[in-house]
This record gives structure tokens, C-alpha cells and sequence, in this order.
């Protein structure tokens, strides 16, 4: 006879360890856990049986990897955390015995941690810190707009500030931005970077509300590693495309008389970057030019086709980088100015706004050359006739529809078209508004065709199954294994839910439709 | 008068003295009290002499002067003292009234005069010392910060040293001013103190120190600001030391003491108890981590990381200028509201701006930020593989029914003609005729073809179950009527059938040795009611029956009563009218029983077990166990290899006997209980009835081979019957040829489907 085994020594209960024996482990308190947790990335894991890692109970807890936990009881961190607390009882000693002396020299030699090696163990590569870059930007982004309290600090806002600064330098220096939508919530963007999507979201520029339930030590604690972490992604990615590190304008005649009236001299170097209007000095490196795509005699049809549609894509990303290059546009009061530069100066467009507004103004509204000028609300004094007169939305659905749209429809005071957003892939049985439908046909004219082919090969696969009666179906149904049973049902829930829906949104939406072309009638 | 005159001697020295510093006022205040009789006017001569004695104040110097070059003798104040009390004593000749308070008078005056005696004590010790002398004058005053206005009403002003109250002098009226200001050549230069309220005469000093001051200049004027600087302690060396005594060793030796609190510091930084401070260097702060793409060095933890998922990427509908038809109705908004914010679909609600300019900051901004990071270290995170099924993948490829004809398919005939619930039917061997019966206590025999009611044939109580028998050449057929079989000849068919079966019947002739029968048989007579509706034997039995079931010969036949006990199931055989019982002990509630249509077996079904039984051996053969927790009915296929059961627990499981004591399927195609299952005697079919209404008709086929296992496919699922007061299809019989199946119900017909 074997050795007996005994209960939770092998298998998934030694896989996991829950979080209070977590916490003896580490010797820490909950705070202190967590704060570690946040900054190694640290998550707690959902065993896939709780019976056979909690000794049979279904208890619920919560449960970490125990390797994870191992990992952390060797973090350099977690000692600063020790000193730092140590050097705490210290301090209050000093100070409780009217020591200044003891206490300025303990204050001097403060402990104090750097996150380097962190990011270096949370993602080795730097895809990976690419692909977890969504929260860390928007959070950067966030804080950057908050204002200075007693929880936050002003160094703080401060870094942020320039961490999205420099990266949105990148993002124009690289022409790596992909889509923008104007939302009720912020702006999104969304960037390529290195074949990766990254999204983020830009608070509108306004006072945030802070609210009572939040607590921002947790955000704090975020916002160190985000800023850590940024910071290291803006340096390499500065690297890649042969720009200064941190990042120096152009040029450096910035300091006329004018543009001293907006900040003190020591931000104003900060204040001229954050303007965006300027390229970045770039590293003086020998590059070759960009790689162009070899045209290799392909063999067979499909090939051939994928790669048609390779160079179809790029030849409309091409099309989209330079969709600003021969506009030049003025910016009037009350557009959101930060945003619209950025989007601007990422598709290769020149742009101004009154020099009255902000440092950094290149033209003035004057300029006989200016092709379109963004108002946001109907125009009232001089027209120039030189010129476009738009609402800003031109600007995002330009930028989505990589085209420039016709201006006709943006005019100042006119109903603008409905803004989408440029995030939503269709899936069959998707609600689609007919403005999109619209763009849909018109982005994809080319590949229709084959399209049309495929659904016409569907079509006779489709009419085979669909012999399939109704009455066959539910038969059929009955003799399937109850687990499946389950499955189906749930996926025709889903479907019968979605279909109804999208029902809904049509009939609401041919209401409306009605009501225009009676209205139109009528006024006729 | 002893008293008075001890006062007056008393008084004498001050009165004395006061004459001595001021010969005028006195003068004058003698002329006040022989003027005018008033207390006031007293007063006035007090206060006026208070307040000449206070002007004089500034021209001590020259008056004690005067008196140090008198000789400063005693004997002249002595000789002036000496003059006073004659004065005193004539005016408390003049008035009595007035002395007491002359005397009070006195007394304050001699208060005062006590003062001023010191004064001048200490004027002639110091007789240059002016702020000295201003000293002086501040002790007089004792009431301290009080304002003077709560002194208002009475007529002293503090007190002195000697807790005696300082009397108030004596002011003038406005003719006095008047007077003063004529004739007074200091009268501009003179103010009244408040504090002590005499009038103070500036000197030259004081008006020039008031006039540098109100022309904002340096106050005094005595003292220079610019005095040349004397340097009392001078850093010139001299070149003799004061003293001449040798520098001590100490200045020598180095320091113990400082060299063990060096020390006490070196040690410290030697063992890092203190660190030195660290140098600020110039370190970038971001620096290449990715320097190489260094894929080789993965932890193992890499592999293991489950990455947080993204979060939702925003649709149109939260746009700022959204399609219309995404925008909430009135309804929507207040569901929406009045919903948890968990539940919530949605944590916004969409709106349309007209212009970007108009579109507020979003309230909840830092809010959704907060909870998202929350998710991050908060959320357990468990990898779930995404099933991408094709829902037609998961319906199961059954071969086409089309394929599997014939199985009845549709509606085609009704036999309308029962009065209520129809519990049972049965088919006659030649698939002619059909009879069947049920609660409105009749019996009925239809033609098939036709759907004509052929017979009625009236019981006491309702027909429970009716069983035709299977033998072509007896035409028989069994009634349950409550706790009786009845069992009747039915006059269908070959004439020729029916009179042998009548003659057989008839033609019997009780054995010589009749025992005591379990069930009293009875034949019924020509002559006696029901012959003529064919009822031909009637057994009684003890307990309600439930079902009778012939054996496939036609001469046995078994009932089931589920009250009996051990009397439950009863074997009857027609030919020799006997009955027995076959088990000596109940089994439990014993649902139906079946004849295994070959041999000699008995199929009991009791709520849970199925239990074959070999009649022949008298012996248990097998223990079935279905899944079902009730089971209703039960059918053998005519192979006599495996069975279908049906449960009121929705399950229909098929058995094959030799396979396993287990079901080799369970259906659950029903969505009621159900109520009958059999199959067709010729075609590889089964059909199941239930209580909602619908019969399922399953292809059933059971291969010769044994390794095959029987094919089973529903077909067909017939609808027809209305189910009423929870009752729907109740019983099922296929044609005995054509694939045709007769069902009855509670909504009081009879179907046939073909």
C-alpha cells in the first residue's frame, strides 16, 4: 500500500493562500498590503474549485497565488516600507524630545524608494508595458487636470502635466494617432503604438468634481507607479524615433516680451512644450528612410489578395497621417484648445490660435492664408472669405472617416450630423445607425464586391442547413445533453435580447425620420 | 473740646507745611471760606489748591533752591507751623458746621502733604534729577489704568500709599477760566491731566519735544542722535594684560570630553548609525529599461499572469451629439433612475449637445477612474476560456425523420361521443375497431374508419381501464369498473368468433374439487342484466383495481390493485377461471405489471424498480432502477428485449434488459407528466402521451445485432388533445398494423393520427 495522502498537500490547495494568512505571512498590515499589491500588480485569483482549496468549505474568500505572495516577501520595497515606518517612530520621537537638530538629520536621510525595477519585473518588454498603458495614460491624464489639496500633492500634478505633455510630443512626432470621439464623458483617443491600439480618455477641460468616496491614497498609490512607469515609456519611446530626452523645442526664441505675461520665466519652458506647437529637437542620427514595402511576385490568388488589401490599408493610413498637411488652421476662443492642437498637429496640420488666449500662437487670425478656422458658436463680426468657418466636430469625423469631410455640413450654427464613435465594431446582428452604414459603404466601395461573393457562398450553405425545419429543430433539440441544452438556451436568450433591441433602436429611429420628413413637408 | 483740638494739632504740621510751599493759595482759600459758605466753594479752594500746588511743581528747583539758600532751617518751617493752627482755630471759630469736614479735609490734605513731604525729602537728596522727580508724581497716582470717568462722581481720585483717598482739586468755573485766560500769561501752555486732574503747566523742554513731534521729527531734542560713539570695551590690544596671571593649561590640552563626543559621533558613522547625507546626483530620472528586447528572460509568473481586462471601449451612444434614436424617452429616464446603480446598464445617461461648446464636465469622472483602479487590485481575476459556438453546431445531427417513415404524422380522425375524461382505449387485434371508456362510466366501441360510436355500454362506476384481448380468435375484452373486471364479449367481427367465444365461456364447467377462489368469479346468465350488452364474467375482487393486461396468448390476464398488499397483482387464467396471486409479500407500491410477450415473465413496476419475475420458476429474475421518482406505465417491445417506461416525473427511460439494470436513455422531451408510453407491434416505433397535451412518437430501432445499440429518434410530436384541469393525453394504443396511434384525453375524445 502507498503512502497516504493527506488532504491539502498537493494539488490546488497549495496553489493558493488566502489574504489575512497572506498577511501573516508578509507581516504587514491590510494598508501596507495593498499599497504593495497595487504597485507590484498584485491580483487576487478566482481558484477554479474553492472546495479543494479551502479544506472543502465554499467559504468566500479571497484568494492570492502563493507564488505571488513569495515573490513579494523578497521585494526591496517592502523593507523601505519597514524603514520608512521605523524612521516614522523616529521623526515623532525627536520632535516629542525637542530635538530639531536629530529630527533635520533624520528628515535628511529619509528613505525613500524608487518603482525602476518594478516596471522592469511587471513587463519585461516593452509591448507589455504598451498593452497596459490605457489606465496608466488616463490616470496621468486625470491627475494632470486635478487640482492641488491636501491629499494631492502639487509636485504631483505636476509631473503628470509634463509625463502627457512629452507624450503627446511622441504622439505627434510619430504620427501614431489613430481615432478621436468627443463623448459626453471626455475625449478618447486612441494611438498606435508599435502595432498595439492604446486608448485613453481626456477629462473635458473643466474643474473636476472631487468627490467625498473617493479615496485618494488609493489613486495616489496608482499614480506613482503610472508616473513611473510613463515616464520610462516616454523615454524609450523618444528613443525610437530619435528625439531629446527629456524634450527641448525647436526653437528657443520663445522668450519675447509677449509671451512672458503668461507664467513666470522658469515654467515658461514647460508652458511652451505643453503648448504643442512646436516640433522637439531631434537627436542628430544617421536614419534610413522608412522601409518600403518590397513587391514581391506573389503566387497564388489569395496571397495576392491579402496582400492588396495590406496596401490598400496602408495606403489610407498614409492618406489619414497626412490628412492636415495642406490646411492651415486658426483656432477661435471656446474650442477646446489643447485637444484640437493635438489632434491637429498629429495629422500633420499647421494651427494657431489668438495670441491673446495662450502662449505658443505661431499666426495670427489675420493671416490671409489660414484655410479653417474652428468656431463654436455662430459667427458674429468679420468674416475673413478666404476661409472655412467649422465646428470642431469637422475635425473628429475627418479624423475617423480618414477623409476630410465636406465642410458643408459643419458650418457654424448649421445641425450637425450625428458624431459616432469610432470604437464600435459591428458584429452580425448589431443595431448600425444609417450614418454609419453610410461611412461603412463608403470606407469598404472596393472590397464589397467580394464580400458580395462570400455572401452569396453563404447563401447556398445557408439555404442547406436552413432545410433544417423548424419543427426538426426543436426535435433535434430535445435529444441534446442537458448541458448543452443550457448553452443554446442562453445563447438564444442573449440573441432574442439583442434582436429586440436593435428592434427597438430601428423603430425609434424610423419614428424620428417620419416626424423630419413631415415636418419638411409641412413647412414646404 | 479735646478731640478737636488733638485734630488740630495734628493737623497743624501739614496745614503748616501746605502754607509753607503755597503762601497764595492759602490766602486765597481763606478768603474762599470767609466769601462763601458752600461745600463747593471749599472744594474749589481745595482743588484750587491742589492744582496751584501741581503748576508749582515745575518751579521746585527754584523754591527749594530758595529754601536751601534760606539755610533749609527747621526752626523757620517750625515758626510757620506755629502760625497755622491760630488760623485753623479761627475758622472753626467762624463755623462749626464746617469743621468736620475741614477736618476730613485736613486729614486728606495731611495725606497729601505726607506725600509731599517725602517728595521733597527726596527732592532735596536729588535735586537735579527731573525724571526722578516725574516718578514722584506717578506714585501719587494710584488708580491705575481705571478710566478716570468712573471717578466722575465722586469727589476724590484714587488713593495714596496710605489707603487714604486723594481728593479731587478743585477746578475753576468758566468765569475762573475766563479770568485765567486774561490774566494768565502761561494760561496757553497749561493742560489738565486727566489722571490726576490738575492742570499742568508745559515747560519749554516739553513744547519743544510737542512741536518736533507734530512735525514728525525726532522727539527729543535734548538728547542727540548722533552722539559720537564711546567704545567702552575697545578691541585695541593693549600692550599690558590686566592681569598677569599665566594661561591656564587647559587652553593647552585638547578636550577630553569633545574628543569622546567625536569619537561617539565617529563610531556612529563607522557602525552607519548615522549616514552622511547624500550627495544630489544628477541622475537622469528615466533611463533605458528596455535596453535590448530581452525575450529569453521570462519568470515563470509571466506565464502565469492573467492581464486585467480592458475596459469597455465607448459606443455611440456616448457621444456628445449621439443618432437620435439613442437618446432616452421620458419613460426610459425615469426607469433608469429608478433603478440601482448597480443594475444599471448603462452608468451614464446619453444626451445630445448642438454644439461641443455646450457640453458640461462629466460629474462621475473620478468616480469611474477610482472604481476602475479598485478593479484592478481589488477583483479576483479568474481565466475563462470564451466558448465561440455556432448554436446550430451544438443541435445535435439526427438522421431526417423523412427518412425514418412511416410514423403518423397527422390529425385525421376524432371520435367524439364520451361525455367526460377518457382513461383508457384499447384496439381491437384486427385494427377495426376500437373501444375505450372512461369517467362518464361508459364503454364505448367505435369503428375506426368511420369514427362511428358502434356501442354504449353503461357501468355503475367509471371504466378505469379496458384491455382488448389479443387472441384473434376469442373476441373479448376486458373492463375495470371499480373493483371488478368485467370481462364482455363485443359482437365485432366474424360472427362466427363471437358465438364460439360466447359457447366457450358458457361451456364451463367448475372442477370437482373447487377451492375457495381469491376473487369470486360469476358468469352473468342470459337472462340477467348486462348479458345483452355482452357482459359475460364479472370478478369481484377485494380492492380498486388500477389496470388489467392480457398476456399475449389471450388466456391469461393480470390486474393490479395498488391498495392490496400482498394481494397487489392478481393472475387470472380465463380457461380454468382461476386466479392467483403470485407474490406472498407486497413490494411496494406496485404501479403496472407487464407479460413478457414470449416467455413466461412478469414485468412489476413499482414506484422506483421495475422487477422481472419468472412466473414459470417462480423467481426473481432482475431488479431494473430508473432514474424516475414515479413511475406511471410502462411498455415491452415486442422483441421482448427492452422496455420503455414512462414516469409522472416527465422522464421516459428505455431499458435494454441484457444491457444493464440501468437506462440505456432518459428522455425528457415532455414538459408534463407522463402518462402512457407503448410501442408498435410491427414498426420500429414508440410513443409516449403526457399531461401536456402532446404525444411524442420516437423512431425506436432495435437492431438483431447485438453490439449495436438500439437507435432512438423523436419524430414527431402530435398535438391535439386540450389539456383541462391539468389532465391532458391519458392513454395511447398504436394500430396493431398501420402506423397510426389512437390517443384519448381529458378534454373527452378520442384521436386518431396518421
Amino acid at each position: 500500500m502507498g503512502k497516504l495522502r493527506k488532504k491539502g498537500e498537493s494539488g490546488a490547495a497549495t496553489l493558493y493562500i488566502a489574504r489575512n494568512q497572506a498577511l501573516n505571512k508578509l507581516q504587514l498590515s491590510l494598508p501596507d498590503f495593498r499599497r504593495l499589491c497595487i504597485l507590484k500588480g498584485i491580483y487576487p485569483v478566482e481558484p477554479k474549485n474553492k472546495k479543494k482549496v479551502n479544506k472543502g468549505s465554499s467559504a468566500n474568500r479571497t484568494y492570492y497565488y502563493i507564488k505571488d505572495i513569495q515573490w513579494l516577501a523578497h521585494e526591496p520595497v517592502l523593507n523601505k516600507f519597514r524603514e520608512f515606518k521605523s524612521f516614522l517612530k523616529k521623526l515623532k520621537k525627536a520632535i516629542g524630545k525637542e530635538e530639531p537638530r536629530t529630527a533635520e538629520k533624520l528628515e535628511e536621510n529619509k528613505p525613500v524608494y524608487t518603482l525602476d525595477h518594478i516596471v522592469k519585473e511587471r513587463y519585461p518588454t516593452f509591448i507589455d508595458a504598451i498593452r497596459d498603458l490605457d489606465d496608466a495614460l488616463s490616470m496621468v491624464v486625470l491627475f494632470s487636470s486635478l487640482p492641488q489639496t491636501d491629499k494631492i500633492e502639487g509636485k504631483v500634478v505636476k509631473n503628470c502635466k509634463r509625463l502627457y505633455v512629452e507624450f503627446q510630443h511622441y504622439i505627434i512626432a510619430s504620427k501614431s494617432l489613430r481615432k478621436v470621439f468627443f463623448s459626453i464623458k471626455g475625449i478618447y483617443y486612441q494611438a498606435e503604438i508599435s502595432g498595439h491600439p492604446v486608448t485613453w480618455i481626456t477629462p473635458h477641460s473643466f474643474c473636476q468634481d472631487m468627490p467625498a468616496d473617493v479615496d485618494f491614497r488609493i489613486m495616489l498609490t496608482f499614480i506613482e507607479f503610472y508616473t513611473t512607469l510613463t515616464g520610462f515609456v516616454n523615454f524609450k519611446l523618444f528613443n525610437t524615433v530619435n528625439l531629446h530626452y527629456p524634450p527641448k523645442l525647436t526653437t528657443t526664441e520663445t522668450t519675447s516680451d509677449n509671451d512672458n505675461s503668461y507664467c513666470q520665466e522658469s515654467e515658461l519652458e514647460s508652458e511652451g512644450l505643453a503648448a504643442l506647437s512646436r516640433s522637439l529637437l531631434t537627436v542628430p542620427k544617421e536614419s534610413g528612410d522608412d522601409p518600403v514595402i518590397d513587391e514581391f511576385p506573389l503566387e497564388t490568388e489569395t496571397e495576392d489578395e491579402q496582400a492588396q488589401k495590406a496596401k490598400n490599408e496602408q495606403e489610407s493610413l498614409d492618406r489619414l497621417l497626412n490628412l492636415f498637411s495642406e490646411c492651415k488652421i486658426f483656432l477661435s476662443r471656446e474650442v477646446p484648445r489643447e485637444s484640437l492642437v493635438f489632434i491637429i498637429r498629429s495629422f500633420g496640420g499647421e494651427v494657431s490660435w489668438p495670441s491673446s488666449l495662450a502662449l505658443g500662437s505661431s499666426f495670427e487670425e489675420t493671416d490671409e492664408t489660414i484655410t479653417h478656422q474652428i468656431v463654436d458658436r455662430p459667427l458674429q463680426g468679420h468674416r475673413f472669405l478666404s476661409r472655412y468657418y467649422i465646428q470642431p466636430q469637422w475635425m473628429a469625423d475627418s479624423v475617423n472617416y480618414r477623409r476630410l469631410l465636406p465642410v458643408e455640413d459643419y458650418f457654424p450654427g448649421v445641425d450637425l450630423p450625428p458624431h459616432l464613435s469610432p470604437f464600435v465594431k459591428e458584429e452580425e446582428g448589431d443595431y448600425i445607425p444609417p450614418e454609419r452604414q453610410a461611412m461603412l459603404e463608403e470606407m469598404e466601395e472596393e472590397p464589397i464586391e467580394e464580400d458580395e461573393k462570400e455572401e452569396a457562398d453563404d447563401a447556398e450553405t445557408k439555404t442547406e442547413t436552413a432545410t433544417m425545419t423548424k419543427e426538426e429543430r426543436n426535435l433535434a433539440k430535445m435529444v441534446m445533453p442537458k448541458k448543452n441544452k443550457r448553452l443554446l438556451d442562453k445563447i438564444e436568450y442573449s440573441k432574442r435580447k439583442k434582436a429586440s433591441q436593435v428592434k427597438k433602436l430601428q423603430e425609434k429611429r424610423k419614428a424620428i425620420d417620419e416626424q423630419k420628413t413631415a415636418k419638411k413637408i409641412k413647412t414646404k | 473740646m479735646p478731640k478737636r483740638s488733638i485734630d488740630a494739632a495734628e493737623k497743624v504740621p501739614n496745614t503748616k507745611k501746605d502754607t509753607n510751599l503755597l503762601p497764595e493759595t492759602l490766602i486765597e482759600k481763606a478768603e474762599g471760606n470767609d466769601s462763601t459758605d458752600s461745600e463747593e466753594s471749599e472744594y474749589e479752594g481745595l482743588e484750587s489748591e491742589d492744582e496751584d500746588s501741581d503748576e508749582n511743581l515745575e518751579s521746585f528747583d527754584e523754591s527749594l533752591d530758595e529754601s536751601i539758600e534760606d539755610g533749609g532751617d527747621p526752626s523757620q518751617e517750625n515758626d510757620e507751623l506755629n502760625e497755622q493752627p491760630e488760623e485753623t482755630d479761627d475758622e472753626s471759630d467762624d463755623e462749626n458746621g464746617v469743621n468736620i469736614e475741614e477736618n476730613e479735609k485736613g486729614e486728606r490734605n495731611g495725606g497729601n502733604g505726607k506725600v509731599k513731604e517725602n517728595l521733597e525729602g527726596k527732592k532735596k537728596s536729588q535735586p537735579d534729577n527731573e525724571s526722578e522727580d516725574s516718578d514722584e508724581e506717578e506714585l501719587r497716582n494710584t488708580i491705575g489704568k481705571i478710566p478716570v470717568e468712573w471717578y466722575n462722581e465722586y469727589p476724590h481720585i484714587g488713593y495714596d500709599l496710605h489707603g487714604e483717598k486723594i481728593l479731587k482739586p478743585a477746578t475753576g468755573d468758566e468765569l475762573d477760566e475766563f479770568l485765567s485766560k486774561m490774566d494768565d500769561p502761561n494760561y496757553w501752555r497749561t493742560v489738565k491731566d486727566k489722571q490726576t486732574m490738575k492742570e499742568i503747566v508745559l515747560t519749554d523742554h516739553e513744547l519743544e519735544m510737542i512741536d518736533s513731534m507734530q512735525n514728525k521729527r525726532y522727539p527729543a531734542s535734548a538728547d542727540d542722535p548722533y552722539q559720537p560713539y564711546i567704545d567702552h570695551f575697545t578691541s585695541i590690544k593693549m600692550d599690558h594684560p590686566i592681569s598677569s596671571r599665566p594661561e591656564p593649561k587647559s587652553r593647552f590640552i585638547p578636550s577630553k570630553w569633545e574628543h569622546k563626543k567625536i569619537m561617539k559621533i565617529v563610531r556612529a558613522i563607522r557602525n552607519g548609525w548615522i549616514k552622511p547625507k547624500k550627495s544630489e546626483t544628477d541622475k537622469p530620472r528615466y533611463y533605458m529599461i528596455w535596453d535590448q528586447d530581452d525575450t529569453q528572460k521570462k519568470l515563470a509568473r509571466y506565464n502565469m499572469h492573467i492581464p486585467a481586462p480592458k475596459m469597455k471601449l465607448p459606443g455611440h451612444d456616448e457621444s456628445y451629439n449621439p443618432p437620435p434614436e439613442y437618446l432616452p424617452t421620458e419613460d426610459e429616464i425615469k426607469a433608469w433612475e429608478e433603478m440601482d446603480p448597480e443594475d444599471r446598464p448603462t452608468n451614464f445617461l446619453p444626451k445630445k449637445y448642438s454644439s461641443l461648446r455646450l457640453v458640461p464636465g462629466y460629474n462621475n469622472f473620478i468616480q469611474e477612474r477610482f472604481e476602475r483602479c479598485l478593479d484592478l487590485y481589488l477583483c479576483p481575476r479568474q481565466r475563462k476560456m470564451r466558448l465561440n459556438v455556432n448554436p446550430d453546431d451544438l443541435i445535435p445531427k439526427l438522421p431526417k425523420p423523412k427518412d425514418l417513415q412511416p410514423f403518423p404524422t397527422t390529425q385525421a380522425l376524432v371520435y367524439h361521443g364520451h361525455e367526460g375524461v377518457v382513461r383508457c382505449l384499447s384496439v381491437d387485434p384486427t385494427g377495426q375497431w376500437l373501444v375505450s371508456g372512461g369517467d362518464d362510466k361508459t364503454l364505448r366501441y367505435w369503428e375506426i374508419a368511420t369514427e362511428r360510436c358502434l356501442k354504449t355500454i353503461q357501468f355503475e362506476d367509471r371504466v378505469q381501464s379496458v384491455a382488448w384481448n389479443p387472441s384473434t380468435s376469442l373476441s373479448l375484452v376486458a373492463v375495470v369498473v371499480s373493483d371488478t373486471v368485467v370481462i364482455a364479449n363485443t359482437f365485432h367481427g366474424d360472427k362466427l368468433i363471437c358465438s364460439a367465444t360466447d359457447q366457450l365461456i358458457s361451456s364451463y364447467e367448475p372442477p370437482s374439487d373447487a377451492k375457495e377462489q381469491l376473487v369470486s368469479w360469476s358468469e352473468i346468465k342470459v337472462n340477467e342484466n348486462g348479458h345483452k350488452d355482452g357482459s359475460r364474467l364479472v370478478l369481484k375482487h377485494k380492492k380498486a383495481i388500477q389496470q388489467v393486461t392480457w398476456h399475449s396468448k389471450g388466456d391469461y390476464f393480470s390486474v393490479v390493485l395498488p391498495d392490496g398488499a400482498n394481494q397487489s397483482v392478481v393472475i387470472h387464467q380465463l380457461s380454468k377461471r382461476r386466479s392467483q396471486q403470485p407474490f406472498r409479500k407486497s413490494k411496494g407500491l406496485i404501479q403496472c405489471v407487464c407479460f413478457h410477450p414470449i416467455k413466461s415473465f412478469l414485468f412489476v413496476a413499482t414506484q422506483r424498480y421495475i422487477r422481472v419475475y419468472d412466473l414459470s420458476k417462480q423467481e426473481l429474475l432482475k431488479k431494473l432502477q430508473s432514474s424516475a421518482k414515479w413511475i406511471s406505465s410502462m411498455a415491452i417491445h415486442p422483441g421482448g428485449d427492452n422496455i420503455i417506461v414512462g414516469s409522472y416525473d416527465r422522464r421516459l427511460c428505455w431499458f435494454d434488459i441484457d444491457l444493464s439494470a440501468y437506462p440505456y436513455k432518459t428522455l425528457r422531451h415532455h414538459k408534463k407528466a407522463v402518462r402512457q408510453v407503448t410501442y408498435h407491434q410491427r414498426y420500429p416505433l414508440f410513443a409516449s402521451c403526457s399531461d401536456d397535451g402532446t404525444v411524442i412518437i420516437c423512431h425506436g430501432m432495435v437492431y438483431s445485432d447485438l453490439m449495436q445499440n438500439p437507435l432512438i429518434v423523436p419524430v414527431k410530436l402530435l398535438r391535439g388533445h386540450k389539456p383541462t384541469e391539468n389532465l391532458g393525453v391519458l392513454d395511447c394504443a398504436f394500430h396493431p398494423s398501420q402506423p397510426w396511434i389512437f390517443t384519448c384525453g381529458a378534454d373527452s375524445t378520442v384521436r386518431l393520427y396518421i
